[in-house]
């Protein structure tokens, strides 16, 4: 595993989800895009739904310091504590882990570990999770902080991306069907997210 | 993109037997590639089932989308939702069972006792299992069309056709007369059964005409000179045809008993009565009763004898024109030679057919007198020669199908009873003799009868009643009615009953040139075999 694929580690773990703090402030990986964590063991999957930017120190705001700077870059020039200061966390929903080689779309036996490293997924491990479309059922299930239907939509643009042209109008399409069933009950939701991941 | 014969079509999602199943399409199968009549094959846990697509319909998961329909004219939604949220139907009637798969090796079909469970996969019925079914070509099967939108040949056991009357139906133009030429050349290559046809618009002996193309096409004689026998009304007509008669059939005055009057009734527009005094003067003069009644010309001696017959003077009259209009038809005379019915049993039982050409003598009169004068006689032949045939326990005559055309004026219910071709199907095939019917109006024919015919095939029928009479009595009637009402209106039809498994739409082969090709092998073919015979003869 390449080192450039590290985005972060765990610093809050629960079995559905876990929170990653960046090692570079801003360096987030894309919402709905699929990371993993975990070691030979076990790893786990789960899908970016949220990521915030705040103080290292609960409870102080950061202040507005850029009145006499030239560019919001110039700030951080002449502020370079403030890399230190603020830090870059991200959010993910656990949508799957791998067993003895084996792909499961289904929540794992343990939560993720703190200090675990996270890395964003290759391309080609993208492509064989996304094979299966079981993961889309648990975010469905999920009451999270960012709309439902918002992250569907961000996550499965994200698989499209690694897919070819050819491939990505048929890959879309099945998740499509997959969704129609799924939502059967709520038109108004597929609807929505349809529009979002078109071509 | 028409789905291919492994391509699954959906599952099986409910039904009854009664009813037949609902299969619910995938979406990689649309309906607009599905076709009422189509074969599906139906893979239960436990059996294969042979089944016919007799309705097609769209459903919705949620009812709001048809209330806010989706922008359809977006592709991928559109691609999406097919299947999903939207799918199509098929109401499938299961027919016959086929090779079960653990026993996949007993060839055959046996009809349905059950249907299919629950999420059983459909697929489109392959060559293989249509065959199953319906057999290959074979030494009794004969190559009668293909189902529609199937490239397999659909073949008819021409010897358990023949078994029992049958009829053909369908509007003007559809092609009845065409797939009959198909069907008797069938019988006589494949069956053991002989032909008698009446053939009113002189088509099948040596050549009728394709409207289509603007053409002849061969008849009978031309394709199988030795074995089919051509009989001429109107010799002239054949001759202008090209071909010389084998028989020129003449009725003498002699030979018409008033019974044939009174199915000729209507068409010589006679009163009940005057009906009534055929059988009076038969009485008179027996034999004779046309040519003496005819001669009758003085008052005097008209008033004596009718008043001795008690018939009326008008009524007389009435009988009087009814008989001048007979009298013209030239193939009566007073006194006619040779003996017809004779001549045709001699070819009928050399295993040859026969075809009466009635050339200018198309007028219904000339039809039903000659139809049915010829083929009582024949039918009480061949009735003396079974019984002769059962006392002695020898051979019975060779089986006979009479074919006739416009059957609704022989057997519609005021008639049929007195007619032989009533009889005829009545009596089935007691005496060897069975009927094939021709007919554009199939409701005009008497329901006894229509029941009596075992297979029909029907082509397109606009007029509902003449579709309810042809599917009187079939199991199944409202789902072949949508098949049937979906028949093109030329060449397509749906044959059901007892020649065949089950149902099937189908399009006869085109009859031209290629199918002419089947029976007559090409020239080289001939040479070839007289080189090799050559061959043999000096080794
Ligand atoms: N099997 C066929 N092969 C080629 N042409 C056909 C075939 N069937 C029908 N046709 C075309 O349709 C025309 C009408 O067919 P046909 O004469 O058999 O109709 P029909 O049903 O007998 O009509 P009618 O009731 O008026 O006698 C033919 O002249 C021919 O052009
Ligand atoms: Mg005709």
């Amino acid at each position: 595993m390449s080192e450039t694929q590290r985005v972060g580690e765990v610093i809050e773990s629960s079995t559905t989800d876990f929170i990653a703090q960046c090692y570079e402030l801003y360096e987030l990986p894309p919402l709905g895009s699929l990371v993993k964590t975990g070691d030979s063991d076990g790893e786990l999957y789960g899908i970016v739904y949220n990521a915030t930017t705040s103080g290292v120190e609960p409870g102080r705001r950061p202040i507005a310091r850029g009145k006499d700077e030239a560019s919001e870059t110039a700030i951080y020039q002449s502020n370079p504590q403030l890399l230190k200061l603020l830090r870059s966390e991200f959010e993910v929903a656990v949508v799957g882990h791998r067993r003895e080689g084996k792909l499961c779309q289904y929540l794992p036996p343990k939560p993720a570990r703190i200090h675990g490293f996270v890395y964003q997924c290759l391309p080609e491990e993208v492509r064989e999770f996304s094979q299966s479309f079981d993961f889309l059922t648990i975010l469905i299930d999920r009451q999270l902080s960012v709309p439902t239907g918002e992250l569907i939509a961000a996550s499965l643009r994200q698989m499209g991306k690694v897919r070819s042209d050819d491939d990505r109008g048929h890959f879309l399409v099945t998740a499509g069907k997959e969704l129609a069933i799924l939502l059967s009950h709520d038109f108004n939701q597929l609807k929505a997210i349809l529009e979002r991941i078109k071509r | 993109m028409t789905p291919t014969n492994n391509q699954r079509l959906g599952i099986v999602t409910g039904g009854s037997l009664t009813r037949g199943v609902e299969v619910r399409l995938d979406s990689s199968a649309s309906v607009e590639d599905m076709v009422v009549g189509r074969y599906v094959t139906i893979y239960g846990r436990k059996q294969c089932f042979l089944g016919m697509i007799t309705d097609i319909s769209l459903g919705v998961v949620d009812p709001r989308l048809t209330i806010t329909p989706p922008d359809i004219s977006d592709s991928f939604v559109a691609e999406v939702l097919t299947g999903t949220s939207t799918y199509g139907t098929l109401q499938v009637t299961p027919y016959q069972v086929i090779g079960g798969q653990a026993d996949a090796k007993t060839k055959g079909s046996q009809p349905v006792k059950t249907i299919p469970s629950h999420f059983s996969e459909v697929k489109l019925a392959s060559q293989d299992e249509f065959e199953q079914v319906f057999g290959k070509e074979d030494e009794e099967r004969f190559h009668i069309g293909n189902p529609l939108d199937m490239e397999i040949k659909l073949c008819l056991n021409m010897e358990r056709f023949v078994e029992r009357s049958s009829g053909i139906f369908g509007k003007s133009g559809t092609g009845k007369t065409f797939f009959t030429r198909q069907l008797l050349i069938g019988m006589l290559q494949k069956s053991k059964a002989v032909n008698l046809i009446f053939d009113m618009h002189s088509e099948y002996g040596w050549k009728g005409t394709d409207e289509g193309k603007q053409r002849f096409v061969k008849g009978l004689k031309q394709l199988f000179p030795s074995q089919v026998a051509v009989f001429a009304l109107d010799e002239k007509s054949s001759l202008r045809k090209g071909l010389t008669p084998d028989f020129v059939v003449r009725i003498g005055y002699d030979e018409i008993e008033p019974a044939v009057m009174a199915l000729l009734r209507q068409t010589l527009n006679l009163t009940e009565p005057a009906v009534n005094a055929v059988y009076e003067l038969h009485r008179r003069f027996g034999k004779n009763w046309l040519k003496n009644t005819l001669a009758l010309k003085g008052v005097d001696e008209t008033k004596d004898l009718l008043g001795e017959l008690s018939i009326h003077e008008s009524t007389f009259q009435n009988l009087k024109r009814g008989l001048a209009k007979l009298s013209r038809l030239g193939f009566l005379q007073p006194q006619a030679s040779g003996d017809t019915v004779g001549r045709i049993l001699g070819y009928l039982e050399q295993g040859k057919n026969v075809v009466l050409e009635f050339g200018r003598y198309q007028d219904i009169t000339s039809y039903m007198l000659v139809a049915n004068l010829l083929s009582r006689r024949i039918y009480d032949r061949y009735q003396e020669r079974v019984e002769v045939a059962m006392a002695e326990d020898s051979a019975k005559p060779t089986p006979l199908v009479i074919s006739i055309e416009e059957a609704h004026k022989f057997l519609n219910p005021e008639v049929a009873s007195q007619t032989i071709f009533g009889r005829i199907a009545r009596e089935m095939r007691k005496y060897n003799v069975t009927l094939l019917v021709i007919d554009q109006r199939p409701s005009g024919i008497d329901d006894e009868v229509m029941s009596q015919l075992g297979s029909k095939i029907a082509f397109s029928l606009d007029n509902d009643r003449d579709i309810d009479s042809v599917l009187s009595g079939v199991s199944g009637k409202g789902e072949l009615k949508t098949v049937l009402a979906k028949l093109a209106s030329k060449q397509q039809a749906l044959i059901f009953g007892y020649a065949v498994p089950m149902p099937v739409s189908f399009k006869p082969c085109d009859y031209g040139e290629t199918y002419y090709r089947r029976f007559t092998p090409s020239k080289t073919d001939i040479t070839k075999q007289a080189e090799q015979d050559i061959e043999e003869l000096w080794g």
